[in-house]
């Protein structure tokens, strides 16, 4: 079938078998290849996207479902100044970040968690991101960057 | 993994979702939000010809206060109840289960009707709906019909509704404020229950003690006659038989049974 969906502010058009999911869609239609494929089973978080604007995971859409949808991307992140987004800059500063591949998937569930809930607790953000898996850092790092972006302190 | 082949119907409306599925009968299988679906057929489990996208329904989406009950469209998403103002007011319980499945990412997708009619004994909505004593109304070619959750539930991933059929609505009664609990073990974040309890007023129903959501009879027959928290949750357990596999026997189910239901209990006030 043929899909078209707005991905950070693009359409990208194209024929799908219907099975094809909305991961694979963003990496080799729309060419972003930020958003990976991990676990593939709805449990690392890797592969999340936004999708009209709420995390979801991307190995568990159909490209067909987002047929007609709006789809964001940690390619399509910004700052106000146009520059790195809140969240994309916190994690550099608090190195939260070791082999960067579940990077992206974190980044876009933060932004997700501080859309719903702008100062969260650790606790709370502990919490948030639940559904994305790192096995380098140990997560304190990552909860420091959540924190950081969020305009709280952080935990040395 | 990507799902074997079938192909793929975005529907419109009810009407147009029930003439799919009577078109197709059990070749076809209806994709609310995916969440259980999608990963079943990307092992395999679930290979249907059809596949029929109720998502965009949005007519199935909404919470609502009518009368003495609140009624919940089936489409209706984790999140959604999580955040409902009239959830929070009148069945918290049920807010505090939704904000509990899986993680962020599924309850943006998942919808309440879709975990129900899944019927996972390990999952966290249809323990709570038994326990609210709710009613499961469902479409087909024959009309409507309605359906306690106590016969809604008959085994693992298995329920009355036929493959025409369509759950459209879940009803609760308000509930009458004498206290709820949620208590539920996973190994990891965003992993199933080993155990879990819900506690509603009176009511006591278990995640993964056997084949469906159960309720705690015992327990439950306890409280009426006034025995304290710890009294009522020692018979937990009562008539279970829960799975006995490598990441908990039995036995150690039967222990968590009864130490959540007291933490359950207590958290209601009882």
């Amino acid at each position: 079938m043929k899909v078209s969906i707005e991905i950070n502010g693009r359409t990208v058009t194209g024929e799908v078998e219907d099975r094809t999911l909305l991961v694979h869609f963003v990496r080799e239609r729309a060419g972003l290849t930020a958003t990976n494929v991990g676990c593939d089973t709805t449990s690392c978080g890797a592969c999340t996207v936004l999708l009209d604007g709420e995390s979801v995971k991307s190995c568990t859409v159909l490209a067909a479902q987002a047929d007609g949808h709006a789809v964001t991307t940690l390619e399509g992140l910004r700052g106000e100044d146009g520059g790195l987004h809140p969240l994309q800059r916190a994690f550099r500063e608090e190195h939260g970040l070791q082999c960067g591949f579940c990077t992206p998937g974190m980044i876009m569930a933060a932004v997700s968690l501080l859309e719903h809930n702008p100062k969260p607790t650790r606790h709370e953000v502990r919490d948030g991101l639940e559904g994305n898996l790192c096995r380098c850092t140990g997560y304190h790092n990552i909860v420091n960057a959540v924190m950081n972006a969020s305009g709280q302190e952080v935990q040395r | 993994m990507i799902p074997a082949a079938f192909t793929y119907r975005r529907v419109s409306s009810v009407d147009e979702a029930l003439a799919a599925v009577a078109e197709h009968g059990d070749d076809a299988k209806l994709l609310a939000g995916g969440q259980s679906l999608l990963p079943l057929m990307k092992l395999r489990f679930a290979v249907p010809e059809v596949v029929v996208d109720i998502a965009p329904l949005d007519e199935l989406r909404y919470v609502r206060a009518e009368g003495g009950e609140i009624v919940i469209g089936a489409l209706t998403r984790h999140h959604d109840l999580h955040h409902d103002p009239v959830l929070a007011e009148h069945a918290p319980v049920l807010a505090r289960v939704a904000a509990s499945v899986g993680d962020q990412q599924i309850r943006h997708r998942g919808t309440i009707g879709g975990s129900l009619v899944h019927a996972d004994p390990a999952a966290d909505l249809p323990a709570a709906i038994l326990a609210l004593d709710g009613v499961l109304v469902a479409r087909g070619p024959a009309g409507e019909r309605r359906i306690r959750a106590a016969e809604f539930f008959q085994g693992p991933f298995e329920t009355p509704l036929a493959a025409e059929e369509l759950l459209t609505e879940v009803r609760v009664p308000v509930q009458d404020g004498t206290g709820w609990g949620f208590e539920k073990f996973t190994r990891r974040a965003l992993d199933w229950a080993i155990v879990g309890v819900v506690v509603a007023g009176g009511a006591v129903s278990l995640i993964n003690m056997g084949g469906t959501p159960l309720r705690a009879s015992a327990t439950e027959a306890a409280l009426a006659a006034g025995a304290s928290a710890a009294e009522a949750a020692a018979l937990a357990a009562e008539g279970t038989s829960p799975a006995d596999e490598a990441h908990a026997t039995a036995e150690y189910r039967q222990h968590l049974a009864r130490v959540l239901t007291e933490r359950a209990l207590v958290a209601a006030g009882r």
